[in-house]
């Protein structure tokens, strides 16, 4: 999901980086990812309060919320997390990625489901990026294209 | 593309033609790229080696006979090639060697660090010698520093290394690659190629004459001494205004610059020294900087490696205070950015 | 007239350092008549090893690169992989071989390697004085096995041609002795084969010669070429111990 941001950002001639986690992380656990897409050079691939966070998972919620910038969107993954957000200075969206995914047919599908949700808020890349940059990432593989394009479109016209 | 990648396609860029490696993460993006894209191509040698020992022992084989060889581990692996690194140098021989360093010492975690700034800089292995030591800072840099390190090797008859660490490695960015891979490079003159119509050629170390083990490092200084003439490299950012130079070099003097950037936005005058030579080291460029600017900070991720050089070539004449965090930690700029604060108004710059 | 004996061509007019009596000298001379006689001077790369023989390049009138202890095989497999058409051969002691560097030997090997090594085999580490090799026998004396190789606390013989040759990348194994003008003839054969094997391209050989050390040894050197037969012999047996090379001679 991260690298789908940063790659659209790129194509769109901002600079982005991507930085992901890496580790022995169990599956289930958490796993990152900082993306920095700007106007000009990014100077920290590293975030101090990072003005968005989207979280995917429980644990994730933990560990994350109190990282984000006073006034900042966090994006919550609202079929796994039932827990309250215990910040009163930042906006929530919450997207049933999961259950949404279910629907549609391909629960693998959920990041796409929560990418459209999150680039319709926040407004970092257009959608017709994100679904370009879709088709060449999967040459060859246009079934799965399909699947991800209608995910994405789901999460887009949620809001 | 990823750091690791990067570097991979610089290097077959610059016609390396053997990669000999062992599995380490954070760098084994590498080793993989190599794998898919080295082996196959014509006269091109990939092998997965059963060590690190042996993996820098085939790379001294192919300089050897002339080939672009080089060799990548982190930190664990790179103690095992120094015995290599050490016969390289003595044998004059042209390698790269790439160190995506993690946190130590021992096993250590593999996460981003800087800890073996000490074992780059000052030769690593046993004896009187230097390898020179590039740090990049962004995908780019990998890329074109590769470059260099190959033709720096030619030009020098030295083994060069590139110090990396984890997150650079793994981190993505665009990146531009300014050649096209050579069909073969000629093989390099002096290579052991079989004695056919001129006399043999000796490749060696050892004599048991001291005063030509003597005369060898007198002629490595000579070299060492035009590199560090000729080859020192850094970037220097807002510091012709500065009360405050931050010296940080690769992923450290990125998050520094983030936190430089908000310091300025502050009205706090912090520039910063990014050395991109880490041996030679820009002595010189530090001394200069002194002349208008007393305070100096060194950041990095140990317990304080690099400052010593920052020490001797200020001898005496600024302040250096220290930041740094070991083992594999990564200060987000914020926090760089308290530091800063902190030690501006502790030193009454704002006045 | 017929010509019986005259100083090979390929090694050079000096005298040898080694000790009087000792398998290197003879084992150099062998090597130097087959690079003539195999017409490959031009394009042969020798790898001394450290130890006795780390002097080869003064003697033998060849390209040579000197290799850290025990990792003339993967010396060895840097050059022959940057440089094909070479005949990469590297010459390495039994503590190189089969301690230090025996990691390097048996991946070589596995990988089938193109290359041939010549392994000198004088039960010793005879350059640092004489202490245990892991080829040392059972109750020999050296400098660190002073009461006698004991297998409870300093283990067995290393039989490094038995295990190289249950390495399915190896094609060619064989083990010698300087012992005896027979046996000496028979090791020049034996290096002959290494060498052909790998200009036909069939992969890793490997041959290891069992060498007087008297100095070492405290023996005069008749009484080691003796007891290389009564003693050494019975714990490394002479001959082919592989060879799937489908042919029957070198020559
Ligand atoms: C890394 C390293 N450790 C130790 C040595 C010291 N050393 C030199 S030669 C040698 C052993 C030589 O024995 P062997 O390989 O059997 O050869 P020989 O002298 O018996 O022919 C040793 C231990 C070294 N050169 N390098
Ligand atoms: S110590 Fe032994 S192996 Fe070394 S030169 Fe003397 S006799 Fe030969
Ligand atoms: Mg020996």
């Amino acid at each position: 999901m991260g690298r789908s941001l940063a790659q659209a950002a790129m194509e769109e001639g901002k600079s982005a980086t991507y930085l992901p986690s890496y580790g022995v992380e169990v599956r289930g656990g958490t796993c990152n990812c900082t993306v920095a897409v700007s106007d000009e050079e990014i100077a920290s691939p590293i975030a101090s309060s990072p003005e968005y966070v989207v979280v995917m998972n429980q644990p994730s919620l933990v560990k994350f919320q109190n990282q984000i910038e006073s006034g900042g969107l966090l994006f919550v993954n609202s079929s796994l997390v039932d827990s309250q957000i215990s910040r009163g200075d930042i906006d929530v969206v919450r997207v049933p990625a999961s259950s949404m995914a279910e629907e549609l047919g391909n629960p693998k599908s959920v990041n796409m489901v929560m990418m459209g949700a999150f680039i319709k808020k926040t407004n970092l890349v257009s959608i017709s990026t994100l679904i370009d940059g879709l088709a060449s990432a999967l040459k060859n593989k246009e079934d799965l294209v399909e699947i991800n394009k209608k995910a994405l479109l789901a999460g887009y016209g949620l809001f | 593309m990823d750091g690791n990648s990067a570097i991979g396609e610089a290097a077959i860029r610059a016609g390396c033609q053997c990669y000999f490696g062992y599995p380490i993460t954070p760098q084994n993006e590498l080793t993989e790229y190599m794998a898919a894209h080295l082996g196959k191509r014509k006269g091109c040698t990939f092998i997965q080696a059963e060590s690190e020992l042996a993996a820098i022992n085939m790379v001294f084989g192919a300089s050897v006979v002339g080939a672009r060889a080089m060799t990548s581990s982190s930190s664990p692996g790179i103690s095992l090639k120094q015995e290599g690194i050490s016969y390289l140098a003595a044998c004059e021989l042209p390698a790269v060697i790439v160190n995506m360093c993690r946190g130590g010492p021992g096993l250590g975690s593999i996460a981003a660090a800087q800890s073996d700034y000490f074992q780059a800089t000052r030769g690593g292995g046993h004896g009187d010698y230097r390898t020179i030591v590039l740090a990049p800072s962004s995908v780019q840099e990998l890329a074109d520093f590769t470059h260099r390190a190959f033709d720096l090797a030619d030009k020098y008859h030295t083994p060069v290394l590139i110090l990396g660490d984890g997150m650079l490695g793994q981190m993505m960015e665009p990146v531009e690659f300014k050649h096209e891979a050579p069909e073969v490079l000629p093989v390099r003159s002096g290579a052991l190629r079989g004695a056919k119509g001129r006399p043999s050629r000796i490749i060696k170390t050892l004599s048991s004459n001291p005063a030509d083990v003597e005369e060898l490092n007198w002629s490595l200084f000579r070299r060492y001494e035009l590199i560090k003439k000729e080859e020192v490299t850094y970037e220097t950012f807002m510091v012709d205004d500065a009360k405050l130079i931050v010296v940080a070099f690769g992923i450290a003097a990125r998050i520094a610059k983030g936190a430089i950037k908000n310091a300025r936005a502050s009205g706090l005058q912090v520039g910063m020294l990014r050395p991109t030579t880490l041996w030679p080291f820009p002595s010189q460029k530090v001394r200069e900087l002194a002349q208008n600017t007393k305070q100096f900070l060194v950041f990095e991720l140990n317990m304080g490696q690099m400052i010593e050089d920052v020490q001797l070539a200020l001898e005496g004449k600024g302040e250096v205070s220290f930041y740094g965090r070991p083992g594999g930690v990564v200060s987000a700029p914020n926090e760089v950015l308290r530091v800063i604060t902190r030690l501006y108004y502790q030193k009454g710059l704002e006045k | 007239m017929k010509t019986v004996y005259t100083h090979p061509k390929y090694l050079k007019k000096v005298p040898f350092h080694y000790c009087p009596g000792c398998g290197h000298s003879v084992i150099h001379r062998l090597i130097a008549e087959l690079i003539d006689e195999m017409n490959i001077h031009d394009r042969v790369l020798g790898i001394p090893p450290c130890g006795c023989s780390v002097f080869a390049y003064n003697y033998l009138d060849i390209d040579m690169t000197e290799a850290a202890h025990g990792r003339g095989a993967a010396v060895a497999t840097g050059m022959k992989r940057a440089f094909p058409e070479a005949i990469v051969f590297s010459y390495q002691g039994d503590g190189d071989l089969a301690a230090i560097g025996t990691a390097e030997t048996i991946h070589a090997a596995n990988r089938g390697e193109n290359i041939t090594v010549i392994s000198v085999n004088n039960a010793v580490y005879g350059m640092t004085g004489g202490q245990m090799a892991p080829t040392t026998l059972l109750d020999q004396w050296t400098t660190t096995t002073p009461y006698g190789r004991d297998a409870k606390t300093a283990g067995h013989p290393v039989k490094m041609c038995e295990l190289v040759a249950v390495l399915d990348g190896s094609v060619y194994v064989e083990r010698t002795a300087v012992d005896s003008p027979a046996n000496i003839r028979k090791a020049k054969k034996a290096i002959q084969k290494g060498f052909q094997v790998q200009m036909d391209n069939l992969g890793f050989s490997l041959v290891e010669v069992l060498s007087p050390c008297p100095v070492n040894w405290k023996m005069t050197p008749v009484e080691s070429w003796e007891w290389i037969e009564k003693e050494m012999e019975k714990v490394f047996p002479l001959g082919i111990i592989k060879d799937t090379t489908g042919k029957k001679d070198a020559d």
